[in-house]
């Protein structure tokens, strides 16, 4: 039996081999071998739907890194059925449409191996019980996504909005995954059904709310949830089956999937009720409110699929009441708030990809999909205008469609809320259903510019010499089948509410017996409250459509440049701008200041270390007596030090600092020191050599021509370097810790036959270094060599442009 | 004696620091000289003064002076002048390429 860990591979390893099959058969559209894929994982999920139905679940566990307790564990329940069965289902009709809408000379490849890429990502985030593989499919469903939109990376645009998703869903991502490890530190385990059974004894624990709100970021990010859903408009640049598939079925609704696996965790909480339901409630007033304003049919569906995402979301979050109320008859309304959302999101995406499939059709057809330039196609696209009437009168919520039914469970769910005496509820609870019925006011009038802009009026044939208007029948094959489901689902939505949503309920209220009763829905239900509501629907949305050129006006109290995509742009550009002139403040390219920040770093820490420790000691008790002669050495280095300071000449400068090297010699001498001195002399003496050489090539010595200003700095830190310096080491001094080590090396006749004991170091004990510093020698030797000799850069272009 | 080459050291120290932030080129490199100088000096001084006699085993004395220091800062020399090579030769090279040795004007590319 097919394993769903092994299901998930499938879209992989199928998009491993997709440029070898391209190759063979260069006659044949590619899609036709990829469309087998989702069909086949159709098919076999189908086959789960009987026991699953009957409540079972099937758990596939493998190892993966077994020591941080990461395993690849797959868990098909219900709730993760209805996203599998949506994935391969509109996958398989997808990738059909895409087989005709996309011709053989676009990179073919590229576009199924992504594709392949983000349905077996997608796979990965429903099916994965281990939070480690589910955000690594998570994020690869970003990254599929970001490919997806770019397909025409030759455009401006499509970069622009493949870039502005990738930045926000992967933020969300970022988000999630601390969420993630908190709950990790939690529970101590990353299974999701674990957590969900210990879940009691870490709702009091301080990192339970930091968790709950980075999850709901992530969960609101990749379903376009305000104010995030900006990316969603913008991703509309992607191929119309993409936009179909991905943003309207399946990727954004992995954030209600998150939510909805979370809910037995996160849920029954105020803070989650209102995040969720007054996030989702929000959304769906915004989309819906901005998308009339739209004049591109994919942006309009774009903001359309917004507003859909908040009524689902809306509904999760007052589902969560439930868990708050307890199982009691009464609680059952609440639960029936989360099956109306299921119930919706399969909907929403029947109506939805068979939308966007039509008004890609009418944008190959027509060469534009702007509504000011359509008009009079019902008569030249029959087909066409019968699914998208479907679609659209199914997304406003008029029988005999699907939409109908999970609008008005919506609505019945919206009003029981404000009967609930929890949260505050009973106060502020009535503001729901008024939000909500204004935001389907709204997608009433969108949806009948949908239908009425595109299809009725004046034909404006004149922008374009197509005259096949219906499409081949192959790409009409796709939204008929789901325009089927959208009318199917109406007449017997019980067949989806008995073995598609209900198995699912039970995973998220795990503490509740549900009867299934309850949740059986009927088409007719009397003339109750939800209906007057349709009612008035209709009546007010119609009304405002016929008047839209009349109050269209009121869109201007909303500009461009004060929307949410202006904050974006703003502040994606002020961060660029902002950092590039941090970076050219303290980036100066002189040297000097550099130091400075290096000298000021080392006084203040060095320093600051110092006096917060208190770690001043002065003992001057062990000191050796100072003679004359080493004061006379003190006062000539003195001297000549202060006097290199304000040489005039730089060979002053150079023979002052030959007579500190040999003064330092003679301490050598009187520090019984012989091999030093011997060293410090000859060495000294070829430095000075050296520095004479140098200056027969070097300009004469300017006197330093900088500002007093920056003179004084310079004074100020060195002198605080210099007195660091001379307190650390003071201190050092004073404190002797231990005894010396060297009274070992002072057995150098025994142990290396040497008499003198510092080379028996050099020699012997401490080779190694000898060596090596010979080694710098040799390099040092090298160096001067090349650089003295080197001549190819004199052909070289000047780099310094002068 | 020990505080005494302390407090020398710290004030070559300050010397070199002060030559650091100059703009010219060879009084950073004779910085550098003066910076080793005063470290060697507070190696010598760490280990302890005029505490015995030199570190021959020939002398038959009682107590030496610590000979480990003396190893470390004979290193620390040698090290120290093949640097100081290095840097003359490159201070020579830039003059020689540049025409300049002040490090203000060796800024690189000027409208960066």
């Amino acid at each position: 039996m097919l394993t769903i860990n092994l299901a998930i591979f499938i879209p992989f390893l199928a998009a491993i081999f997709i440029p070898f099959i391209n190759n063979r058969f260069k006659q044949t559209h590619i899609g036709w071998f990829i469309l087998v894929v989702p069909v086949v994982l159709f098919i076999a999920l189908l086959r789960f739907i009987p026991t699953i139905a009957r409540g079972e679940t099937y758990i596939n566990s493998s190892q993966w890194i077994p020591s941080y307790g990461i395993e690849f564990t797959t868990y098909l329940d219900g709730l993760s059925m209805i996203f599998g069965l949506l994935i391969t289902g509109i996958g398989s009709l997808v990738i059909l449409y895409s087989i005709y809408y996309l011709s053989t000379k676009e990179s073919l490849t590229h576009f199924y191996i992504y594709l392949l890429l983000f349905m077996g990502a997608m796979l990965g985030v429903i099916f994965s019980d281990n939070l480690m593989a589910l955000y690594v499919f998570w994020e690869l469903t970003s990254i599929s996504s970001f490919l997806l939109i770019a397909f025409w990376y030759h455009r401006k645009q499509s970069r622009y909005g493949a870039k502005k998703s990738l930045l926000i869903t992967v933020s969300g991502g970022f988000a999630m995954l601390a969420s993630f490890i908190m709950i990790y530190a939690m529970t101590g385990t990353l299974s999701i059904r674990e957590i969900a059974s210990s879940i009691d004894s870490i709702s009091d624990h301080a990192l339970f709310i930091p968790a709950l709100i980075l999850l709901l970021i992530g969960a609101f990010t990749k379903s376009a949830q305000f104010p995030f859903h900006i990316w969603l408009p913008d991703a509309m640049e992607a191929p119309t089956p993409v936009s179909a598939y991905l943003h309207s079925a399946t990727m954004v609704k992995a954030g209600i999937y998150l939510v909805a696996r979370f809910t037995p965790i996160f849920g029954g909480g105020d803070l989650w009720f209102w995040l969720v339901s007054g996030v989702g409630i929000i959304t769906l007033f915004v989309g819906s409110f901005f998308a009339v304003k739209q004049t591109d049919l994919k942006a309009l569906l774009a903001y359309s699929t917004v507003s859909q995402l908040g009524m689902i979301m809306s509904m999760l979050g007052f589902g969560s009441a439930a868990l708050h109320a307890g199982y009691s008859p009464k609680s059952v309304v609440y639960t029936q708030a989360v099956f109306a959302a299921l119930f919706h999101l399969v909907n929403h995406s029947t109506f939805k990809g068979a939308l966007f499939m039509v008004i890609g059709i009418i944008d190959l057809q027509m060469g534009t999909r702007d509504i000011r330039r359509l008009g009079g196609l019902i008569s030249l696209m029959p087909v066409s205008f019968t699914i998208a009437m479907i679609g659209s009168f199914s997304m406003a919520g008029l029988p005999p469609f699907n939409g109908f039914l999970s609008k008005e469970m919506f609505f019945t769910s919206a009003l029981n809320v404000s009967n609930l005496d929890i949260f505050s509820l009973n106060t502020w609870g009535t503001l729901f259903s008024v939000i909500a019925w204004g935001a389907s006011v709204f997608t009433f009038v969108y949806c009948m510019i949908i239908v009425f802009k595109t299809f009725f009026g004046e034909y404006k044939g004149r922008h374009h010499e197509n005259k096949q208007f219906e499409p081949p029948i192959g790409m009409l094959i796709s939204p008929i089948i789901l325009g089927l489901f959208v009318v199917g689902i109406f007449f017997f939505p019980n067949l989806v509410g008995k073995y598609l949503i209900y198995p699912a309920l039970g995973h998220i209220f795990p503490s509740m017996t549900l009867q299934l009763d309850a949740y059986s829905i009927t088409a007719w239900h009397g003339f109750n409250t939800e209906l007057m509501m349709t009612i008035a629907i209709v009546l007010v949305g119609g009304f405002l459509y016929l008047t839209l050129h009349r109050w269209r006006g009121v869109y201007r109290l909303f500009p461009e440049t004060r929307s949410f995509d202006a904050v974006y742009n703003h502040s994606l550009s002020g961060m660029e701008k902002g950092s590039a002139k941090l970076t050219k403040l303290y980036m100066t390219g002189f040297l000097r200041d550099y130091l400075v920040y290096i000298y000021l770093f080392l006084v203040a820490v060095t320093g600051g270390v110092f006096i917060y420790t208190g770690a001043f000691s002065f003992d001057l008790s062990q000191d050796s007596p100072v003679s004359s002669y080493e004061w006379i050495f003190v006062v000539i280095i003195l001297t000549a030090g202060f006097a290199i300071l304000f040489a005039k000449s730089r060979l002053t400068a150079i023979l002052l600092n030959g007579v500190i090297g040999f003064s330092i010699a003679f301490f050598f001498v009187l520090f019984r020191a012989p091999d030093l001195a011997l060293t410090q002399t000859i060495i000294e003496t070829v430095t000075t050599v050296l520095f004479l050489l140098c200056f027969y090539f070097l300009p004469e010595w300017k006197k330093e021509s900088s500002p007093p200003s920056s003179k004084i700095t310079n004074m100020l830190i060195s002198v605080a370097v210099g007195l660091i310096f001379i307190v650390i080491g003071l201190s050092v001094n004073s404190g002797n810790l231990f005894e010396q080590v060297s009274l070992f090396f002072e057995d150098a006749d025994e142990l290396a036959g040497g008499n003198n004991i510092v080379n028996a170091i050099l020699g012997d004990f401490r080779a190694f270094d000898t060596m090596l510093e010979v080694v710098v020698l040799f390099i040092g030797g090298i160096g001067v060599y090349s650089i003295l000799k080197l001549k190819k850069w004199k052909g070289e272009e000047n780099i310094e442009g002068d | 004696m020990e505080s005494v080459i302390i407090i020398l050291a710290g004030i070559l120290v300050m010397i070199a620091t002060y030559l650091f932030l100059s703009r010219n080129l060879i009084r950073i490199i004779l910085g550098s000289a003066l910076l080793s100088h005063a470290v060697h000096l507070l190696l010598m001084a760490m280990g302890g003064l005029k505490k015995g006699g030199p570190p021959l085993l020939g002398e038959e004395l009682k107590t030496y002076t610590d000979a480990l220091p003396q190893a470390l800062i004979l290193t620390a020399i040698v090290i120290n002048f093949a640097v100081t090579a290095i840097f003359l030769v490159l201070a020579y090279r830039t003059y020689q390429k540049t025409g300049t040795d002040n490090l203000n004007a060796l800024r690189g590319f000027k409208d960066e």
